[in-house]
């Protein structure tokens, strides 16, 4: 068993990060960010929660959240988690527009009821979402939620709703590799509040 | 197995005889709003849409351009609303707020889907209408394709009993049902019963608008005569409104009796479960008061603040910003002379734009400083310093609290 973060698709293992209940969308992606291209406003990310947290997240890391997570706007939360290298959401409970956001913006999201008991900063963790599996291989910790409808698996598995359009012919083809990175992709179409 | 009324709108829109909770559904969508948001930066321009008439384009969030980002959007919304000819588009000048100019333009119809790159998009649930907001990408993809999908979710049902004394208005029974009930997440809303006919349109929009507030995923509102006139009025007549059915099931059914409410403050923070009646709350002294948004920038909210505010001066040390949420509201207060009552009281009245709402372009608030809001959100950082303190109330005890210096309860004056 390897410890090395990877991800393919619907399949993510990576270190966690551990947050608590009812993170807003503004506390992620605040207004002044709003104003700055994606690379600098993913700095901003949790600026409020936890002070200097984007510069110790790395890639392939998995943060986890309480309930409620990301209550809030439609700002392409999405897109700057992916900046940070964000691989994977898991959440005892998500808003369902910022969850829609992660899905559309090819980024796994899982619901776990109890995830903020079962992960500590640090947990390997390791989720499968097309049988709907988490483990936390740091502890042993293993079990099973409800998997996400077909559709849905479809999206994130294509890495997002971008490269579906570009290959369906609503935009150039040329772009839809370019389109599977999310942080591409959501700042593609600009941005929403 | 009876629908509610969410239920019964998805399952025509997808095309099926019924739906039920859990389901998956994918539906046609009836209108696209696309804000001036998704226009900045890097616009991708498609290369076909699904239907030019079932779009609009609505300039709202950062309007005059306050930055160059912003007005960099401009052009790429024009020029793809000249491309596709798309006629519904209110640019600058016959801007407003998205969901009122949507409001406005009767765009949310009883039955239908609606669709904006805006949360408070559920604000057409005033209307009858299943309309939520979703991600820029997802409303690109339903802007091309015409369709997405949703996850049937259990509904709470709202039952409204008596009416809303006076000085009690809609934002009083958002927050009363906020601070009592909490959260929805993963819920729809649905909102009915006897005493919503004496419940005015602007009071429904304002709760309807504020689910978003609640984490649900619909807020949907009783089809009935008001809203038959209010569409009349439009000159808007060919739809087919949603009714639940008597045997829908519900995950709660709640009672309000509107005649037992008092007007409400939300704490900082959240509004959830974390208001109090004015009566009770802390005699807190403000800096900035905020009368605007989708939620309470309508006419009639300027109307209530004018009503307040006529003869009297805002206190000395209190910022009082208005801003009306579309252009038409502009005029028409400006006609009737709210516009007037509440310059002469010291107030600052605005551009009809998103602006302080989301602390993006004008009306911030700095470290240490208390405000008064009666927009959408008290979020920590949401109207500028994360260490600002945000309290919510009607645009009535907004304005009375203006001019008192400190957060009082507007029943005292001249409310309403
Ligand atoms: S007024 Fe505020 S809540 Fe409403 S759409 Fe604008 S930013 Fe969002």
């Amino acid at each position: 068993m390897s410890n090395a973060p990877q991800a393919d698709g619907l399949q993510v293992t990576g270190r966690v990060w551990v947050f608590g209940d009812g993170l807003t969308t503004d506390d992620m992606y605040p207004p002044d960010a709003m104003k700055l291209d994606i690379p600098e406003a993913a700095k901003q990310v949790f600026y409020n929660v936890r002070p200097g947290w984007t510069d110790q997240v790395g890639r392939g890391d998995i943060v986890v959240a309480g309930r409620n997570f990301g209550l809030g706007s439609s700002r392409p939360v999405a897109a700057l988690l992916n900046q940070l290298g964000v691989a994977a959401l898991i959440a005892e409970e998500f808003n369902s527009l910022f969850f829609r956001n992660a899905v559309n913006a090819g980024l796994p999201a899982m619901t776990v009821p109890d995830a903020t008991s079962i992960f500590s900063d640090g947990d390997l963790a390791a989720i499968d979402l097309a049988t709907g599996t988490w483990t936390n291989r740091t502890t042993q910790a293993t079990g099973k939620v409800p998997p996400l409808p077909g559709l849905v698996l479809e999206i994130i598995a294509g890495g997002g709703i971008l490269p579906r359009l570009a290959q369906q012919g609503y935009l150039p083809t040329d772009l839809v590799d370019i389109l599977r990175s999310p942080a591409v992709a959501a700042a593609g179409q600009g941005s929403g509040a | 197995m009876g629908m509610t009324m969410m239920e019964r709108i998805l399952a025509r829109r997808a095309g099926l005889a019924s739906v039920a909770v859990g389901d998956t559904v994918t539906v046609d969508v009836d209108m696209t709003v696309l804000i001036d948001l998704q226009f900045s930066t890097m616009w991708l321009q498609p290369l076909r849409i699904a239907d030019p008439d079932k779009v609009a384009i609505v300039m709202d969030h950062a309007v005059p351009a306050p930055t160059i980002k912003d007005a960099a959007g401009g052009p790429h919304a024009r020029r793809f609303a000249a491309e596709f000819g798309i006629s519904r588009f209110y640019d600058v000048g016959r801007h407003g707020i998205c969901h009122q100019v949507v409001a406005e333009n009767g765009l949310a119809r009883p039955g239908e889907i609606l669709a904006c790159t805006d949360s408070h998009t559920c604000a057409g649930g005033a209307y009858n209408t299943a309309a939520r907001g979703l991600g820029p990408a997802e409303v690109y993809s339903i802007l091309c394709t015409g369709r997405t999908w949703f996850q049937v979710s259990p509904t709470i049902r709202y039952e409204l009993l008596g009416e809303m004394p006076a000085g009690v208005s809609g934002k009083d029974v958002f927050l009363h049902v906020a601070n009592e009930f909490g959260d929805a997440t993963n819920l729809n809303l649905e909102y009915g019963g006897p005493g919503l006919a004496s419940m005015p349109l602007h009071d429904r929009r304002t709760i309807a608008t504020q689910g978003a507030e609640l984490s649900a995923d619909f807020s949907t509102f009783a089809h009935d005569d008001v809203l038959a006139a209010h569409f009349e009025a439009l000159g808007v007549t060919d739809y087919q409104p949603s009714h639940a059915d008597s045997d829908a099931t519900y995950a709660d059914v709640r009672e309000i009796d509107l005649s037992t409410l008092v007007p409400y403050v939300a704490r900082p923070g959240t509004v959830s479960r974390n208001g109090l009646p004015v009566t009770e709350i802390e005699p807190r002294k403000i800096d900035q008061a905020f009368i605007g948004s989708c939620a309470n920038g309508q006419l009639d909210d300027l109307r209530i603040a004018a009503g307040v505010l006529r003869g009297k001066q805002v206190a000395a040390g209190v910022r009082l910003i208005v801003t009306p949420a579309s252009q038409q509201v502009y005029r028409d207060a400006l006609r009737l002379g709210y516009l007037q009552d509440i310059a002469d009281a010291g107030g600052v009245v605005t551009n009809a734009t998103c602006g302080a709402c989301f602390g993006y372009h004008m009306g911030l608030v700095g470290p240490g400083e208390v405000c008064l809001t009666s927009s959408t959100r008290n979020f920590t950082g949401r109207m500028g310093s994360p260490e600002a303190e945000i309290y919510m109330a009607s645009p009535a005890t907004v304005a009375a609290s203006a001019i008192a210096g400190r957060i009082v309860d507007a029943r005292e004056g001249t409310a309403r």
